[in-house]
């Protein structure tokens, strides 16, 4: 597994710069990660980002968009709005999750 | 992460069949292609129709005659033979096996599918050629529905899309 040094934190990622262990994850790491896809966060972006986090640890996936509407209570909408082009890729990445697997 | 250039930017999906397996997978696809950032038509003709159609788009089943490839009790199971598939009830027999499936992975119920595609930007239409044969009106369709185009308007709205048939 590649190293590399987010906001002065050494990690482990993936070839895809997702990280690989999300132990090695904190606030500053997201936000780093944030602004490489050109985003600032905000008290939003963070209850979802700490929902995901809980979620993962609890059931070890990534949740898909229907256990973020149904369990989560985010509306799709407010995802798109929060995480443009791709909320669940882009959520999971900052949260120092792994790449979705799910196809819904 | 970003689009790269050999990715599609946008694609048109047109919905021509009414059975359960023949609707979700242009769902699937249409939601999919909003999750990675890329632009979504949904358009539904035919018996397709049915998926956007009020009372009726969460009735839709699985074919038990004419599908040579079902097999029961599961997928590595025997073929059902079509005298058995014409049965009252195999129908919504192995359509409520194959939604309880669906439900186990968090694939939504057809009309809540679709409220999160539309959510998610894609964009809802329904055939005009088929809505004249069918003798239905704007009111018949579950609120997604953004209007009733002809071919031409879908082939304008297509325009440098894929478009993909299912």
């Amino acid at each position: 597994m590649p190293e590399t040094t987010i906001a002065g934190h050494t990690v482990t990622v993936d070839e895809e710069g997702y990280l690989t262990n999300p132990s090695q994850w904190n606030p500053d790491i997201a936000r780093a990660l944030a602004r490489d896809l050109g985003l600032e966060l905000t008290d939003a972006h963070w209850k979802v980002l700490e929902f995901m986090r809980r979620d993962f640890q609890e059931r070890g996936t990534v949740p898909g968009m229907r256990r973020l509407n149904k369990v989560g209570g985010f509306a799709t909408k407010d995802l798109y709005t929060l995480f443009p082009d791709g909320p669940i890729k882009k959520a999971a990445r900052i949260a120092g999750l792994p790449k979705p697997t799910s196809c819904v | 992460m970003n689009s790269t250039p050999d990715r599609p930017r946008k694609v048109s999906i047109i919905v021509s069949r009414g059975t359960l397996d023949g609707v979700y997978p242009g769902l699937i696809l249409a939601n999919g292609a909003r999750m990675e950032g890329i632009e979504a038509d949904l358009f539904f003709t035919f018996f397709g129709l049915y998926a956007v159609l009020k009372g009726f788009q969460d009735k839709l089943r699985i074919a038990t005659v004419g599908n040579p490839a079902l097999r029961v009790p599961h997928a590595k199971g025997v073929p059902l033979p079509t005298l058995l598939g014409a049965l009252p009830g195999m129908s919504a027999l192995a359509t409520a096996m194959m939604k309880k499936e669906m439900e186990k992975l968090d694939i939504p119920p057809v009309s809540e599918f679709l409220q999160m595609i539309h959510e998610a930007g894609g964009h809802i239409f329904a055939c005009k050629a088929t809505v004249e044969m069918f003798h239905l009106r704007p009111e018949d369709f579950c609120p997604q529905v953004e209007k009733v185009l002809t071919v031409g308007e879908f082939y304008e709205r297509s325009a440098g899309a894929q478009i993909i048939f299912t």
